[in-house]
């Protein structure tokens, strides 16, 4: 079998730092998108907690364990990232493995927030946006997932194939905001 | 104009796309005039309407919008799907 080269939805575009801010890729991880079926959603629950040691988040909300996140991902939606899904999920729900679907950006800086407050319509300063939040919104007209990672990290999540618009669309963003002082 | 989605909370308009007049859907039984209303004729009311509107780039809720034409207020936002 031939050997395929693994390449990140960034590639060589990122790591970059400009001004304050600093943009990396996540590490590769694999993702699955949890899909309770109708009214399902506590035993989903409770199988991800036995199998994972984490509940489903409610809306807006991650939370995370060793190596391992669940974010809230729109209605009645979930994404697990770091694991794959333990057994019993899949008799509750239909799950999708997402693993090369997204492309994901660190954004680290106390600029951070500044920087995509020029993207995205939602307000995303920690008061209003505190660690372990989640949104799903748009970022310069893509479908995104932001979440706050920590008090200057947010993860913006977009799909793998927009890869290098977000990657442009941050670095000019950044750079704009560098240009401010 | 912004729309408080039971979800996510106040957004944006551009995150959401609209999707016609809330109506109540006739029963199967209920005769030829009642479904051609249902798909064919709609109200243009100057005033209070209900709206589906899509919240397309959030949660992917649909909503219904009690909204004014004239003013552009917003009177509520519910989930079209209820509490399900």
């Amino acid at each position: 079998m031939a050997e395929l080269i693994a390449l990140s939805p960034a590639g060589a575009a990122l790591p970059k730092r400009i001004g304050a801010v600093t943009l990396t890729e996540a590490p590769f991880a694999p993702m699955t998108g949890i899909s309770p079926h109708a009214g399902e959603v506590a035993q989903v629950s409770a199988a991800l907690e036995a199998a994972h040691g984490l509940a489903l988040p409610g809306p807006g909300r991650m939370l995370s364990g060793a190596g391992i996140e669940v974010l809230w991902f729109g209605r009645n939606r979930w994404l697990l990232i770091g694991a794959a899904p333990g057994d019993g999920l899949a008799a509750h729900a239909a799950l999708t493995d997402q693993s090369d679907a997204w492309v994901s950006v660190i954004v680290q800086g106390a600029a951070g927030v500044d920087v995509l407050a020029r993207l995205v319509p939602v307000d995303l300063r920690p008061r209003a946006f505190a660690e372990g939040s989640v949104i799903r919104t748009e970022l310069f007209h893509m479908p995104a997932a932001i979440a706050r990672t920590g008090a200057e990290d947010l993860r913006v999540m977009c799909f793998r194939s927009m890869a290098g618009t977000l990657v442009h669309d941050l670095v000019t963003a950044a750079e704009a905001v560098a240009a401010r002082g | 104009m912004r729309l408080s989605c039971p979800i996510c909370g106040e957004r944006d308009r551009r995150e959401f796309h609209y999707g016609g007049a809330a109506l109540e859907r006739p029963a199967p039984e209920a005769g030829a005039a009642a479904w051609d209303a249902y798909l064919h004729l709609r109200e243009n009311p100057a005033g209070r309407s209900r709206e589906l509107w899509y919240h397309e780039s959030g949660c992917t809720a649909w909503l219904v919008v009690e909204r004014d034409t004239v003013t552009h207020e917003i009177h509520g936002v519910t989930l079209a799907a209820g509490g399900r």
